[in-house]
Formats: C-alpha cells, structure tokens, sequence
C-alpha cells in the first residue's frame, strides 16, 4: 500500500483501524530505532569532523555514505519478511562463491586481500556475509522443531563456519569473529541445549594451544600480547593502545571540550577518526560523552532485543537477535579494544568511525529489523 | 526462544555493559592524574626563549655590537621521508638545492633534529612555517651585527652562530652581554611543530649593555691613519693605543691586519690577533726614559748631569755600543735627545744594578694591565739573579725584556699623569679609580720635560711634532728577533709620546712591523703617525692648544677669526 492510497482513504477510514495500522507501521518503519538511530550517526558526525582533524571534506563523504546507507534500511524495510527468509539461502550461497573468488581475482590493501572490484564497484565480500549469514542460519532453524537435534546443530555449524574460514585466511581475523559469532548467536537464540555449549567451550580452550602456535598469524599474535601488557612495546604495537587510554583518561569527567582533545587534534592519537573514534570521545567531551554514547548504544540494542522478541515467527526472533547480538559485539569489541580490554582486531566502532561499506551493511541490518518489527500482525496480542 | 534464554542474554549483554562502563569510569575518574599527566608528556614541552644579548657601545653609545632578531629552520629527519614534492618550494625558500636537503634528510634519518638554514631573515621564515611542511619547525635566534666592522673588530671580538661569545670582549663579558634566556612551555604535536604558546614560566631576562671605553670618533681616525702609513711603509702589520691618561681609559686601540667580524667564511687568524694586547716586542729605546727616570730616583742625577760619551762608543763585554756620531760630554736632557747608547749605557753602569729592572716592574712592565682581555700578554722580564754588565747595559736600553703596546702605553700614561698610576681600562670609568704612586711627581715631569726635547729640533722624533700643541715622547727602532738572532733587515719602528706635553691629556703608542728598509726608523715610520693620530684626536677631544707661538701665526693668517670671537663674546 503506497503512501498516496493511505492519505486518499483517510476520510473514510475508521479511527480504529488507524490506530492499529499507523503512518509509520504502513511507511515499514519502527519510530524508536529511527530516532535513535539519527541520534546517533548526527552525534557521530560531530566527534568525526573533530576526529578528522576539523575535515570538512571528510563530513561530506561520510553524509553522503548515511544517506546511501538510510534509503537501503528503507527500501529492505519494505521487504516482506516471508520473502526475506525465502532470499536467505541463494544470498548465502552467492555471498560464499564472493569469498572464494576473493583470493584468485580480490584487490589487496595493507597486507590481506578483502575486496572484490565488480564493474567498477569495489566491495568486502565480508561485509555482505555479515548480514547473510545469520538469515541463512535463521532460516535453517526456521524450518526444524526446535530445540534442534544434534545433527541440525552440525549443519547449521557448518553454514557457520565455512565462510568464517574463508575470512578468516584472508586474513581477517576481526570480521570472521564478527561473522562467526553472528551465526553463533542464532544457534544460541534457537535454543541448543546447555550441553552442546559446555562441550563447545572445552573444545575451544583445547584447541587454544595448537591455534596459537600453528593457525594465528605473527601480527594477530602480536596484538593479543601486546593487549595484555601494552608497555611492553611502547612504541610498536603498545603505543596505539598507550594513546587511546592517554587519551580517554586525560578527558576526565567533563572532557577538554569539543575540538580541544590535545592527544587526538595533535596527531598523537593513532587511528583517530576510524577505530579509535571513541578515544576522541573520550577526551573531548568526558566520562559523560562516554555515557551518553553508551546509552544510544543500549537503547538501540534493547530495541532490537525487544522486536526479536515481539517478532511473530521463529525466522524473524532468530534473525533480530543475531542482528542486535551482533552490533552489541561490534560495540563491545571497538570499545573494549580502545580502553584497553581486548586486544587490537580492527573494529570501527558502528555508525560513527569513518567507513563506507560497515554503515551499509549495518543500516540494511537495521533495514531488517525494521521489516520485522512492522510485520503485519496476524495474532493481535 | 525460551523466557529465560531471553533473559540469560539480557543480563549477560548487562554486564558487559557494566564492565565496558567500569573500564571508563576508571579510566577517566580513578587514573585521570596519572593519565593527564601522561598526555602532557607528549604534547607540552618547554622551549627556550633566547635572551637578547647586550649592546656594546664605544663611550658615547655609539652601538658597536647589536643583535637583531632572526631565525633558524630545522627539522625532524624522522617525520620527513617520502615527501619528496613538498621539498622543491621549501628549497627554493631557502636557497638551496633540493639534492642537499634530501642529502640531510637521509643522512639523518634517525635523528629528530637538524638545522637545515640558519640566520634567515623573520619573513622568509614566515614564508617556509606557512608552507607547512611537515617535521619543518621555526627557532628563534639573534644574530650578532658588528656595525664598525673591522674598525673595532679586534678589540669587540665576535659570537658564535649560537651568540656565545668566541673572541675579543665578546668573549671577556660573555656573562654581562649573555643575560639569562627564558623558558615557555608550549603545545607540540607528534611531528614536533608547535601548535601553540602555553604559558611563560620564565621570562628571558635580556643581557647588560657595555660600555667601552674607546670614542668611536678617534678608532675610524686612528685606524684609517694607521692603514694609509701601513700601506705606504708597505709594513707587515701595526698597532695604535691612545690612552687618556688622567684615566687609564683606552680611547682608540686598533691593529692592521684586521678582519670583518660580520663575514667570517674566509678568516686568518694572524689578522684576528688584537695585536696591541696580545704581541710582545722588544722595547728599544721607547724604556730610556725609564732607566733615566732611574737615575734621577737615585739622586747621582739630574737633567744637567753631564756625562762624557766620548769617543763616541763603549766597550760591554764583547760587543762595542756605538752611537751614530761621537756626541762628546753632554747632559742627561740631551742623551735622551739623541737616544745616545753610550750614555744610557755608562748611566747604567752607574746605578745600582737591581733600581733599573725594579723600577721598570712599578712600571707595569712584565705584568698584564689587568684588563681581563682574552689573550692578553703580560710581556716578560728576566729574572734579577746575577746580571753580567752587558744584560745591565742592554736591559737599560731595552732588549732582553718583552712588552705589548698597550703596557707601553701605560708606562708612558704614568709619566704623563705626574708618576700616578691609572689602571688601564677598555670599560668607560664612570668614577674616577684610585691610582697609585709609582714615582714622585717632580721626577716623572723631570722626564716628561726632557721627552720634549726629543720632538724639538736636533732631537729623533721630529717627526712627532704637532703645530700647536706640544710633544713629549720617544723613538725606539729594534731589530726583529729572526732565526738567527737579531734579523739585519728587519725592524720594528716603535713611537710613544704625550701630548699636550705641558700638561698631558693623551698617551699613545705607535707600532709598526717591518718597515720598509728605506723608513725603518722609528722616528720616519712611527712618530709621523703617531703625530696625526695624536693631533686628530686632541682636536676632536677639543684640548686647548698649548703651543702659542704657532697658534698667534694661525689667527694672523686668519684674523676673521678673531673677529668672530669677539663678536660672540
């Protein structure tokens, strides 16, 4: 139903009938998320226009990627989610036959071969999977009884892993955590049994050891020792670390003031305006910038638990929680790594560091929450 | 999804919420201090704000060493590589080839400082900073500028490129001049350029002027005269001392050779030597006045005492002493007239053989003047055990013992002031000092009256005469040490005097270094320098004259003159 239909049958609609199908739920749009959302990409745009070093031009490019990045989440938002589901298993299969030709005709930069140029379009096969995957996850549970049996759990670990894997020897170690726990999370939400996670987690610390000295790289080694004692490089892999937390410390509770962080508008704050973004935060604007950030942050992540949990079908619950889990890591992750926390993996922090392709591919996340969160109601509850 | 899976997840993204939210709390409200601090490690440095150095000034103000404020690039080898387009405009700022910079950069590429130019001028650093060029930085610096160039270069000396002092009384009032430089801290990004001034913890306290105590006026003069001899002696090298000598206050000291302290790229050190101070000669006959002065202390003497001279030479030791012609029986007065050998020599002989050398050291010689001047010599006297009659009669006339111009001058300046002496001094005395008596005052005029003859008719120094004031002073000729003994051919032509001799104002001393053989004499080469130096300088000075025979033929040739004066009066 377009928008001029609505707005012509108005007259003769009934007020009830309004009420349980307003603007917004017709427009395929969830007004929370919407506004929490701007909120947070128009505060972004501040702290990276001080990030960038007072950089209009930077401003621009980022606005136009938001803008880009707002019409996807609307345009997937207008999805039926029952057709989502039915698209989830040929993206997937696509998005695996990206990876794999990542390697043979992929484009390098600093050292890893993450992009693929198509017709002039240079793009991270990573990125689509990130939201492929747990709607190829959701709709492998989606059609089996749940709990899932234990054979279920081996094929839905092996959608899981197979592109985990190929990102992975990229090498990107940081999105095929990302990806992996994505796919993770759907198997959690889809209630496999305690026993199966207990197991899983045994496996992991046993294959701690041959990991690190036979599957991690020496600089993904690096940085895991270099997270645990910073001072032990200074001025290598250690000094990142050392002037984040320079940086986020010396903001104190009420910061330096917008545009006057010395740390970050003095070139002595790697990184400023990509993953270490909210070290600029930090020092500019205080523990409260901090605060109020992490508040967006919660907010839209209770949003989207709420509509996973509002979602009428086991496909849509599955699939928003994955997406909320998911950006929840994402948070997590960056801000741990800049405070120090976890080692450095090369997250922007979402919606805010400088970045064309994570914005989209977050916003068509978004884009299908949205879609769920303003299904027709087929059970009025 | 079960209730309490649902559940599960929402406390565990809680917490770890709350642990992200801890981990900034501590970060930013328990380690704030130490991480502040830490921050201002990096960006806050203090720098240096250099202190302007002192003015040197002759006794007028006349400015003889100023600095003027300029500045220096350098920059951080380490933050420059790879911006191989950026160099061109910075070269061509600069005036330097790109090869060179680019030579400095690699050859430096692990230090975090070098200067690429020094001394440039403020705007063309202004013009390089808004180039902004990274690990390309600014500093201040003043730069020494010698206004009377090599007029007062000996005696000025210079700085260094850093305006430490290296030579002269640059060097000797380092501390005065230097004052003591500031510090501010300021605001510096990674690449080491500042951002901005913070604050001025220590204000640069500019150094103290100083004052010297020569009149500009009478070094141009005195310099410019002792070229033209110089040139016209086609001597080696010289050296002219004027000293006031009521106050021991040098009022013009310059040597030839010289240099231009404020282009130093092609220096000689043989032409940086403040020769007046600093080189040593045998006196000559520029002591007799001393070895008489001696003679009358002992009282067998006084100006009438006659002496036989006759034949005309004496036998010391080996060597005959001949004077130029047999003088035959003639007065004290008279032996310094004719600077006779065999009467200084027979005067000697007389006195008890230690009063000579003794009075010699009251005197100042062998001993510095103590002007604190770098470098300076304190000549040499030989000790006093057992003189053989030959040292006793060449010491009396001058050899065997060393001095520089400027003890010369003093020696003669204690003469001239009635037997006190005045420390000699390169500073304006703003007080008069306290002299000290070396012989009484009757004598040292006893002296200074027979001086005059020596510039009178028959005497040595005509040469040294001056129209209408009177002279006092004395030849001295002596042969140059070679390698071989005393050189034939090489002399040094030596004149000191006073003037206006009835009541000095002015001591000078005259040194010129290998005369041509044809004038080697002091009274050819030295005296008549020394008489337009002295003549100049006693004008400028505005001395009264005190010759009035000569002064009545001037304002007869010009009776307007006296018109006029009257007139005014």
């Amino acid at each position: 139903m377009s928008h001029s239909d609505f707005v012509r049958q108005m007259p003769n609609t009934g007020s009830q009938l309004a009420r349980r199908n307003s603007i917004w739920q017709r427009l395929h749009i969830d007004l929370p998320l919407l506004f929490l959302l701007m909120l947070l990409t128009g505060g972004g745009l501040f702290v990276l226009y001080s990030a960038s070093g007072q950089d209009i031009s930077v401003i621009y490019k980022q606005s136009r990627f938001f803008l880009l990045a707002y019409a996807v989440m609307f345009f997937i938002a207008q999805f039926d989610v029952e057709r989502i589901k039915r698209l989830a298993p040929p993206a997937y299969v696509a998005c695996v036959i990206l990876l794999i030709l990542v390697p043979f005709i992929g484009v390098g930069a600093k050292g890893a071969q993450r992009w693929l140029s198509l017709g002039g379009f240079r793009f991270q096969p990573s990125e689509l999977m990130k939201v492929v995957l747990p709607m190829a996850v959701a709709w492998y549970f989606s059609k089996r009884v749940l709990p899932p049996s234990f054979r279920h759990v081996i094929v839905s670990l092996v959608i899981v892993f197979v592109p985990t894997l190929l990102i992975a020897k990229q090498p990107d170690l940081g999105t095929s955590i990302l990806i992996a726990a994505s796919g993770l999370f759907v198997l959690f939400l889809a209630g496999i049994p305690w026993s199966y996670i207990a197991s899983a987690l045994g496996l992991v610390l046993m294959a701690a050891y041959p990991m690190w000295h036979y599957v991690l790289h020496g600089y993904q080694k690096q940085r895991i020792l270099t997270m645990l004692n910073p001072e032990s490089d200074k001025l290598g892999a250690g000094w990142n670390i050392i002037q984040s937390k320079t940086a986020i410390g010396s903001g104190g509770f009420e910061g330096k003031g917008w545009l006057n962080g010395t740390q970050s508008q003095l070139d002595f704050l790697p990184e400023s305006h990509t993953d270490f973004i909210i070290a600029v935060l930090a020092e500019e604007l205080g523990l409260k910038g901090v605060l109020v950030l992490m508040a967006l942050y919660l907010l839209i992540i209770g949003r989207g638990l709420w509509i996973g949990y509002k979602a009428q079908h086991c496909f849509g619950r599955l699939l928003a929680g994955s997406i909320t889990l998911t950006f929840f890591v994402y948070v997590f992750v960056n801000m741990g790594m800049v405070s120090g926390l976890l080692p450095v993996v090369g997250v922007p922090l979402p919606l805010v560091s400088q970045g064309g392709t994570s914005i989209v591919s977050l916003m068509v996340g978004f884009g299908l929450l949205m879609a769920i969160s303003t299904e027709k109601r087929i059970i009025d509850q | 999804m079960p209730v309490w899976r649902f559940s599960l997840v929402v406390f565990l993204l809680a917490s770890l919420a709350a642990l992200l939210i801890w981990r900034v709390v501590s970060l930013q409200l328990l380690d704030t201090q130490f991480l502040q601090n830490q921050g201002d490690a990096r960006t806050i440095r203090t720098e240096k704000i250099p202190a302007y150095r002192g003015v040197i000034t002759d006794r007028n103000g006349e400015p003889l060493a100023v600095s003027t404020p300029v500045a220096s690039i350098w920059i951080n080898p380490k933050h420059m590589q790879g911006l191989d387009q950026d160099l061109k405009p910075l070269a061509q700022l600069l005036d330097l080839p790109v090869s060179v910079i680019k030579q400095k950069i690699n050859d430096n590429r692990e230090r975090g400082f070098i200067y690429l130019r020094r001394h440039i001028s403020p705007e063309q650093a202004k013009a390089v900073m808004a180039l902004k060029i990274k690990g390309v930085n600014r500093q201040q610096e003043y730069k020494r500028y010698y206004p009377a160039a090599e007029v007062a270069a000996h005696l000025v000396g210079f700085t260094n490129i850093d305006d430490q002092g290296q030579e002269g009384l640059e060097l000797a009032y380092d501390q005065w001049l230097r004052g003591s430089d500031g510090r501010k801290r300021v605001l510096k990004d990674l690449h080491g350029s500042v951002i901005r001034d913070i604050d001025q913890p220590q204000e640069a306290v500019s150094g103290k002027e100083l004052t010297l105590s020569i009149d500009m006026r009478l070094q141009y003069m005195a310099y410019r005269e002792l070229k033209a001899m110089l040139q016209n002696a086609k001597a080696k090298a010289g050296s002219v001392v004027v000293v006031d000598s009521e106050t021991g206050e040098v009022l013009a000291m310059v040597n030839q050779p010289s240099y231009n302290p404020n282009n130093r790229s092609r220096l000689n050190p043989a032409h940086m030597r403040n020769r007046a101070m600093t080189d040593v000669f045998e006196p000559g006959s520029t002591v007799k006045p001393l070895t008489v002065l001696a003679a009358l202390e002992s009282g067998k003497y006084t100006p009438k005492t006659l002496v036989d001279t006759n034949p005309g030479y004496i036998r010391v030791g080996k060597k005959p002493l001949l004077d130029p012609v047999n003088y035959g029986v003639m007065d004290v007065t008279k032996i310094l007239t004719k600077s006779s050998q065999v009467g200084i020599s027979k005067i000697a002989l007389d006195l008890d053989e230690q009063s000579i050398w003794e009075l010699f050291g009251r005197f100042g010689l062998g001993r510095d003047v103590g002007s604190g001047f770098p470098g300076e010599s304190s000549g040499q006297m030989p000790s006093r055990a057992n003189w053989r009659p030959i040292e006793i009669v060449n010491f009396a006339f001058g050899y065997g013992l060393s001095v520089t111009p400027v003890q010369l001058a003093q020696a003669y300046a204690v003469l001239a002031n009635g037997g006190l002496m005045q420390p000699i001094s390169l500073l304006r005395k703003d007080s008069p000092q306290e002299a000290t008596r070396v012989v009484n005052t009757r004598q040292a005029k006893q002296v200074v009256e027979m001086l005059k003859t020596v510039t009178e008719k028959g005497g040595t120094g005509t040469g040294a005469q001056i129209a209408t004031y009177t002279v006092a002073g004395k030849t001295g000729t002596v042969h140059k040490v070679g390698n071989n003994g005393y050189a034939d051919d090489r002399y040094r032509a030596i004149f000191a005097g006073m003037a206006p001799a009835n009541n000095p104002r002015l001591v000078a001393v005259v040194m010129i270094d290998e005369p041509s053989i044809d004038m080697y004499h002091g009274g050819e080469a030295a005296a008549p320098l020394f008489s337009k130096v002295m003549s100049d300088a006693l004008r400028l000075l505005d001395v009264t004259p005190d010759k009035l025979s000569e002064l009545k033929e001037a304002v007869v040739a010009q009776p307007e003159l006296i018109a006029g004066g009257r007139k005014s009066a």
